[in-house]
């Protein structure tokens, strides 16, 4: 099935090469292994589902993607080109951008504006434009507030563009998160829990966003999720952890029938 | 009533980003900078020029500075009263060094210097992190002091250890020195506070101020979306202190003359332009005017109620002065935490939707 050339879906998408792969990698904390020894990849328009128990180390794994922590052995793989080591700013200028657990919005600020931070790796006029402002800046500020309206459009989050983000409920600040990582136009889309703590209406909308993502802008996409329906819904492929190891990749049909997966969630009986 | 916005349709988004979007507002504005630009200057004397012009205008242009640091970007400093030192240390010297070149530039590069200085001590931030910082741009404070104490060359060997400004002249008038006429001074201040205010209403709007504001939010949330936190943190110090700077200049040269770095550019001046950012309104350009407005004319009224309408002796009226202004400070932010540009705007809102609220 996960061949170096890409593969097609049960609906029909075709999936492309390998966009981004994961080759040993090992992350301790002191003494303490969160990640030990996990290889996958990550195929160019596929939405790929990373789940586990808790503690299993997925949120760690998403922070090793997007450079928040260096893991102590293994390479990362991005575009057919080993990764040298990097700050968190410089892989969103790669063209990954990501989503958090716990909502992490600018609570200052409007969403509007929220979102347009998401553009900042499209914005090139320097200090002393945006200083004088006619002109260069002001010009690159109404094309990225272009692509952005498209983005609000396309999330439906019209009417509460200039509400600041505080005062928004939650339901709606990950949808604006969301709108924000989409901004930027990524390659690579990481979701921590985008469904967290919603209602089931919330979950229908989330998760018909993330597939309408995938299928209008190409873009690829990783999440992390507890409910099990919606990852087996929406995923193409899924990498299983526990305990900081892989223990299962494959379709959700393989995942599912996959022994150690059911013990894992299931528990062992040890008689 | 006031604040119609029925009527008002936006059909590009250049119309969209205005400062003042709403129709009513702008002409407001443009009524402040006629009354600034074209009846002020007839109609003051030497008082209001010396006792509340001048001070309200070079404080709100080191409040609109600060606030930049510490509003937009969430980076607290301590050290104002030391980078105004420098601002006006460095016009000094270019003043006494380039007589033939124009003042007008002088506070400029005084500025740019200012810059540069306060950059050097903002590397300290990429490390440490709120009052920690604030110990450290404090820090800041007491060397600069000191330098400017200790080493004669900033005050040209003079046997008083003060700066005072020569007379320089813009146009062929005299803006700094004994022969300068109230609306002179009055009117140069002026142009700075005109142009600080709108370069930095332009940085904080655009691309430039959402950096700040993300790092100030939430540093992590900003370093994953592609903000550089050096960079970002930086050059929030360099235009605050740009302006800090700028605002130290025209304090020394225009409005004081002379000077004596402890006294005048002390760590009370530190925190008088703290008040200000925090009375007026973190993260608000409108805050920094009405922050500098209220501390700058509080004393002046109550000097003026106290000993000109009830005809208290002057020092008692002096003491009660200070209690009175710390006793208003605090009931203040009990009441309004997030300064009189909240109030501002609560007051819009409110105005937008009166006499029909609901």
């Amino acid at each position: 099935m996960s061949n170096e050339e890409g593969y097609v879906t049960a609906d029909g998408r075709k999936i492309g090469g390998t966009l981004m792969e994961m080759k040993n990698i090992t992350l301790r904390f002191g003494g303490v292994k969160a990640i030990t020894d996990i290889s996958f990849d990550i195929k160019e328009g596929e939405i790929r589902a990373i789940i586990g128990p808790n503690g299993a180390g997925k949120s760690s794994m998403l922070n090793v993607i997007s450079g928040f922590y260096v893991p102590q052995e293994g390479e990362v793989w991005f575009k057919g080109a080993k990764r040298p080591q990097m700050r968190p700013y410089q892989v969103a200028q790669q063209g990954i951008a990501r989503t958090f657990q716990n909502i992490a919005l600018f609570e200052g600020m409007s969403v509007l504006d929220n979102v347009m931070t998401g553009r900042l790796n499209y914005m090139k006029s320097n200090i002393l434009h945006q200083a004088m402002w006619k002109g260069k800046a002001e010009k690159e500020e109404v094309e990225n507030r272009e692509a952005v309206e498209k983005i609000i459009d396309f999330l439906e989050i019209q009417s509460i563009r200039k509400t600041p983000v505080a005062r928004l409920p939650y339901g709606l600040k990950k949808r604006v998160e969301l709108a924000r990582a989409l901004a930027a136009e990524p390659m690579l889309l990481l979701l921590d829990e985008p469904m967290a703590g919603m209602n089931v209406e919330e979950k229908e909308d989330m998760s018909r966003f993330i597939l309408d993502v995938n299928d209008e802008f190409g873009t690829t996409i990783a999440l992390i999720e507890h409910d099990m329906g919606v990852v087996m819904d929406l995923s193409d492929r899924v990498v299983v952890m526990d305990y900081g190891k892989k223990i299962g990749d494959g379709t959700p049909d393989e995942v599912r029938s996959n022994q150690d997966v059911i013990d894992a969630y299931l528990g062992v009986s040890h008689d | 009533m006031f604040y119609r916005e029925a009527g008002e349709f936006k059909t590009s988004y250049v119309d969209d980003n205005q400062t003042f979007p709403i129709r009513f507002d702008r002409y407001r504005y443009y009524f402040v900078l006629f009354a600034a630009f074209l009846v002020i200057p007839f109609a003051v004397n030497d008082y209001w020029v010396n006792a509340v012009f001048m001070p309200f205008l070079i404080y709100s242009i080191a409040a609109i500075g600060l606030n930049i640091l510490v509003g937009y970007c969430g980076q607290v400093s301590l050290g104002t009263g030391g980078f105004m030192a420098v601002g006006a240390y460095a016009c000094y010297k270019l003043m006494t060094a380039m007589p033939e070149v124009n003042i007008f530039f002088h506070v400029l590069m005084a500025g740019g210097i200012t810059a540069m200085v306060g950059m050097a001590f903002g590397l300290p931030s990429l490390r440490i992190k709120g009052f920690y910082l604030a110990v450290a741009t404090l820090a800041a404070q007491f060397f600069l002091v000191w330098l400017f104490n200790k080493v004669p060359w900033f005050y040209n060997y003079s046997a008083s250890g003060q700066i005072s400004a020569p007379e320089r002249t813009v146009f062929g008038i005299a803006v700094t020195g004994a022969n300068t006429s109230a609306w002179a001074s009055y009117m140069f201040c002026l142009v700075f506070v005109f142009i600080c205010g709108i370069l930095a209403r332009n940085l904080t709007r655009g691309t430039q101020g959402r950096k700040w504001m993300a790092i100030r939010d939430m540093d992590i949330a900003a370093e994953i979306i592609g903000v550089d936190p050096l960079k970002s943190k930086l050059s929030a110090f360099a235009v605050s202190s740009f302006f800090i700077g700028v605002s130290g200049a025209l304090f020394f040269s225009v409005y004081l003359g002379a000077v004596e770095v402890g006294e005048a550019f002390g760590i009370t001046k530190s925190f008088l332009v703290l008040f200000m950012v925090i009375i007026g309104g973190l993260g608000s350009i409108f805050g920094s005017f009405a922050g500098a407005a209220f501390l700058v004319l509080l004393p002046v009224l109550l000097k003026n109620v106290l000993v000109g309408m009830l005809g208290w002796p002057t020092d008692l009226a002096a003491h009660l002065e200070f209690m009175i202004v710390g006793a208003m400070i605090i009931i203040f932010l009990i009441a309004e935490p997030h300064g009189l540009a909240q109030l501002w705007r609560v007051a819009k809102e409110k105005l937008r939707l009166w006499p029909f609220p609901h």
